[in-house]
């Protein structure tokens, strides 16, 4: 094969950046797991904050106000999640399919009017002359801040979930909510904090797609990643540094696999846009074959209602 | 101080009369959305709601509604075994892609060829070709304990790929000028899957539907399988004493969700859309998730959702053409409708409970 | 008893039953099926620019309606005979996989009038198909990449390998070679038609194989806003202008403009002469234009490109003039022969000198 014309360098740090949307919306998912709770409104919550960070920041002239307003749009509309799951008890599953659906149809009334804008840009933070550095300083000094902040909250979920009282309180909530509930903790409140963290997360996710990556707004811009972002939170096997490795390899096959088509490969096309789908489900074999468990949160989708 | 009290057992009036509240919340919260957006929300409402079954044009409508509804039944009804279950295909749309591909291959290889077999042989090709794609997660998860939920909704995206090669290459119409998409099968007539009346919209599809509502009926209340299912979700313990082995049971649910979204697909292609082009799923395996749950899991359940789903597709794109409204703002109107089905769901299974003291230590 | 007449006499004949349906009201009523939502900004909004000029022209002697993400197959032939029920003269089907749809409506409609866009099916009379020849600006395109790449090397980011984008990779690099014999073609394939956020991954890798000058065949600007960061890259502007990104890198653009078909085709309907027809016009029916070229451009270069347009647009220039070979070497058109239409619609292959197969 003909890696020779790709510099791993620069696909590192392409799929940095190709993977942040996702990286964000499937560790917020994770935490709502974790919680016990499946919310399936990713897709949903991520084109809501896109839209609403593109207003934002194009309102504001600042793209930080725009990743603000994106999470909190993410975060509103996971409240009528909340409202339905956690408040009437409403099946989760379906509850988030709607959502998803809801908030394609939302979003795009809401960018009516939005089209062909050009959003303020988000720079690539000064490192000065350490992005300089050849090879390291291409892959880790050269982004925007968001692609920091990501591996960051990373990091920072990672270890509120293994250490702290915060993290304990939630697996245990996830994990058996009628024994957490005799334990004294409020199941319910619990599980709204996970979601409305997983909508801002989502949302944040999506304002980086409208004004990162793409950036512009058009109907439908999120283009399925939500989905991806679900299916990476199980890849993860409910692990947050797993969410990290999951996205950069799914990140990774889908810029490696452009990479190899403008490099002239001879591997035929319809199998290179396979191989981003293809290979995530290997690896998981591969991950997963031999152990007993899967490591899914026990009470994952379960409602929880105190019968006294 | 309210409280929300479980019933022990669901109440037989709020089941029904649920849904009814609930496209009556519909109507008031939608109507107030429409009249922001400048429509007379009157209008709007009765062209969703009312148009397609009894007004101008509903002879035809009703039709279409039988044709909406029959791929979205037949998957969910599928679905909902398995969900019962605990076990998560979510991979339907994939499932259905690729019995569209093997029901059509066998279609098209045999071409011009009449023959009576040809059309029989098609559709078990279909659900054979379903089958498989689910056969995939099921066998990962029994073997190597991959998960399901995963696998089956990466395999979506490769059908997709799949279904690209096909309508580009060995699918594609030799006739047809090297555009994409293959051959009509409307115009072959051993193939195809017409109306059996014409203006009903009864296609073999809708027929099937109804015939596997039936069946799984039955199946959940008189047959072991049935009880089986029933059984694994509720208390999987207690299911494992009975004898229930998992693995049985995870390749019985996935491969029959995935025979019968197979054979979605293959009606769907050799009837209503007629040929495999580039973009012939339209997200029936993703829709019939919702419609599964918002039939409770229950196959007559289903049967309605699966007509009221049609119902706001048909009536909403009719308020869209006629009235201008943007298809976001039906898309937007569906979501509410699904949100108050689910919510209101809850007075059936729940007594609400106004109680004057201070009640302590609940959520 | 209403209802078993109704069933017998669709039983009886749907057309006669649809014939009558159609009929009997004022104002002139034309009507689009979208594939897409109007805010793709790029192929279902121009269309509805189309719809929008014909209002404009026409003002309160027509009416129209649309309906916008209608998916093909069974929706589409719903939404068709919803709209021929209720009282459309004339319907615009703006995507490809609606041509069977088309055309089985059309049938049941006779006195309804059909427009199919980028079809070749026309089996009853009350059909017409139309279509652009976007490769006459994909030639214009290309006469500037070949001028203005340093590296030599020019990117293709292509949606599913059909005639028509086959069409502009062909158009494209025949005359970038002609300025620059040197030249070379990547293609990227998207295998999608809409995904922005992988049409930018699209533009980088090929930036990053050495590419300067990128031209795109879907519709969102992620690749401009891609070569936005690269100094020295450009691009186009796809199905609309995209001006936000002039004067670099979007040195020009490749505009789909409906509207002088649109507003011809519902006056047809208006004054009674409608009839059927193949349309495939260009630069010079004004379908195809040619967006301000910027002065990141050279003006000789942009005085070329103009005259080329220009002799396009008259009919005296041809971007497919042999002699021009196949990818295989083996001769297509002979020196001075000029490609015939039915060949470029159903363009299948590469010219020579582009390297790579065509997916299969």
């Amino acid at each position: 094969m003909d890696f020779g014309a790709i510099n791993p360098a620069v696909l590192i740090a392409s799929l940095m950046v190709a993977s942040v949307p996702i990286l964000l919306a499937a560790i917020g998912e994770l935490v709502v797991e974790k919680a016990g709770v499946l919310n399936l409104g990713v897709e949903g919550m991520m084109i809501i904050g896109a839209i609403c960070g593109f207003i934002t920041a194009v309102g504001t002239g600042s793209p930080l106000l725009g990743f603000a307003g994106g999470a909190a749009g993410g975060a509103a509309l996971s409240l009528i999640f909340a409202v339905l799951t956690q408040g009437l008890l409403a099946n989760q599953v379906a509850t988030g399919l709607a959502l998803t659906m809801f908030g394609l149809g939302l979003s795009s009334m809401m960018g009516q009017g939005y089209n062909g804008i050009k959003p303020p840009l988000t720079s690539a933070v000064p490192f000065g002359p350490l992005s300089d550095i050849p090879v390291l300083g291409q892959i880790l000094f050269s982004h925007d801040w968001v692609v920091y902040a990501s591996v960051a909250i990373i990091a920072l979920v990672g270890w509120v979930l293994r250490y702290s009282r915060v993290g304990l309180i939630l697996r245990a909530v996830g994990e058996n909510h009628e024994a957490a509930h005799a334990l004294g903790y409020k199941v319910q409140r619990v599980r709204l904090g996970a979601i409305l963290f997983g909508g801002a997360m989502a949302g944040l996710g999506g304002a980086y797609i409208s004004l990162v990556r793409v950036p512009q707004w058009t109907d439908g811009i999120t283009a399925g990643q939500g989905w991806i972002a679900l299916a990476i939170v199980v890849f993860a096997s409910w692990k947050p540094w797993r969410v990290l490795i999951g996205a950069y390899l799914f990140g990774g096959i889908s810029v490696l696999q452009l990479n190899l088509q403008a490099a002239g490969s001879r591997i035929p096309v319809e199998y290179l846009s396979m191989s981003p789908y293809l290979i995530t489900i290997v690896v998981l074999v591969i991950m997963s074959s031999g152990r007993a468990t899967q490591n899914a949160p026990a009470a994952l989708g379960q409602n929880f209602h105190a019968s006294r | 101080m309210i409280r929300l009290e479980k019933r022990p057992t669901p109440s037989r009036f709020w089941q029904a009369a649920t849904p009814v509240v609930a496209v009556l919340l519909t109507m008031i919260a939608g109507g107030a959305m429409f009249g922001l957006l400048g429509k007379n929300p009157i209008e709007v409402i009765r062209t969703i709601f009312w148009d397609p079954l009894f007004g101008e044009f509903a002879w035809y409508l009703r039709g279409q509604l039988l044709v909406k509804a029959g791929p979205l039944i037949l998957i969910a009804v599928g679905l909902s075994l398995g969900f019962r279950a605990g076990i998560w295909n979510i991979g339907a749309e994939g499932q259905y892609i690729m019995g569209a591909i093997f029901g059509a291959s066998v279609g098209l290889a045999v071409f011009p060829t009449e023959n009576r077999l040809i059309y029989p042989v098609m559709v078990l090709a279909g659900a054979f070709g379903g089958w498989v794609w689910a056969m995939i997660p099921a066998i990962l998860k029994t073997r190597l304990n991959t998960n399901e939920i995963l696998v089956s909704l990466m395999l979506v995206y490769v059908a997709e790929k799949i279904l690209s090669k096909a309508a580009l290459g060995f699918l594609r119409n030799p006739e047809g000028a090297g555009f994409p998409g293959s051959r009509n099968f409307a115009s072959y007539p051993a193939a195809s899957n017409p109306e059996l009346i014409a203006g009903t919209g009864m296609h073999w599809g809708v027929v099937a539907a109804f015939i596997v509502v039936i069946m799984a009926y039955v199946l959940l209340q008189k047959h072991l399988l049935g009880f089986q299912i029933k059984l694994a979700g509720q208390a999987p313990r207690a299911a494992r004493f009975h004898g229930v082995q998992p693995t049985r049971l995870v390749v019985m649910c996935l491969g029959l969700s995935g025979a019968l979204a197979g054979l979605a697909g293959v009606f769907e292609v050799t009837g209503p859309a007629g040929q495999i082009t580039l973009d012939f799923n339209v997200g029936y395996g993703f829709t019939a998730i919702i419609v599964a749950f918002l039939g409770r899991l229950n196959p007559l359940g289903i049967l309605l959702a699966g007509l009221l789903m049609a119902l706001t597709y048909i009536g909403g794109e009719m308020a869209s053409t006629n009235l201008g409204l943007p298809s976001a703002a039906i898309q937007a109107f569906q979501g509410m409708l699904l949100f108050f089905l689910l919510a209101v769901d809850v007075l059936a299974n729940f007594r609400v409970r106004v109680f004057a003291t201070t009640a302590r230590g609940t959520n | 008893m209403l209802r078993r007449t109704l069933l017998a006499t669709a039983a009886l004949g749907l057309g006669i039953a649809f014939a009558g349906a159609a009929s009997a009201q004022d104002k002139t009523k034309a009507c689009f099926v979208y594939v897409g939502p109007i805010g793709d900004g790029g192929w279902t909004f121009q269309h509805d620019q189309g719809r929008l000029a014909v209002e404009a022209a026409y003002g309160d002697k027509v009416e129209t309606a649309f309906q916008e993400n209608v998916p093909e197959g069974a929706d589409a032939e719903r939404v068709m005979t919803q709209m021929a029920l209720s009282g459309c003269d004339i319907i615009f089907t703006t995507s490809f996989g609606y041509m069977d749809q088309t055309n089985a409506v059309a049938a049941k409609f006779p006195d309804v009038k059909f427009e199919h866009a980028t079809g070749y099916k026309r089996d009853s009379a009350n059909v017409s198909t139309y279509n652009a020849r976007f490769y006459e600006g994909r030639a214009v395109m290309g006469h500037i990449a070949g001028k203005m790449t340093k590296s030599g090397k020019i990117g293709y980011i292509g949606s599913f390998p059909i005639p028509e984008v086959i069409q502009g990779i062909n158009a494209s690099f025949i005359h970038a070679k002609k300025v620059n014999p040197a030249v070379t073609i990547s293609v990227v394939w998207a295998y999608t038609w809409f995904d922005p956020a992988k049409e930018a991954d699209a533009a980088k890798a090929l930036i990053e194989q050495g590419v300067d000058v990128i031209l795109q065949h879907t519709d969102s600007t992620a690749p401009l806003a891609e070569a936005a960061k690269t100094p020295g890259v450009i691009g186009f502007g796809q199905a609309s202008d995209m001006a936000a990104y002039a004067p670099s890198p979007r040195v020009s653009s490749i505009i789909d403009n409906w509207a002088p078909y649109y507003v011809e085709r519902v006056g047809a309907v208006l004054d009674g002469t409608w009839a059927q027809k193949d349309t495939w016009a260009g630069i010079g029916g004004g379908e195809v234009q040619i967006g301000a070229i910027s002065d990141a451009v050279p003006v000789e270069v942009k005085a070329e490109a103009e005259a080329m347009a220009a002799a396009i647009g008259a009919g005296t220039y041809h971007p497919f003039t042999g002699p021009l070979n196949k990818q295989d070497g083996s001769v297509w058109l002979k020196d001075g022969e000029v490609a015939n239409d039915g060949d470029l619609a159903g363009m299948g292959f590469y010219v020579e000198g582009i390297v790579g197969d065509i997916p299969k």
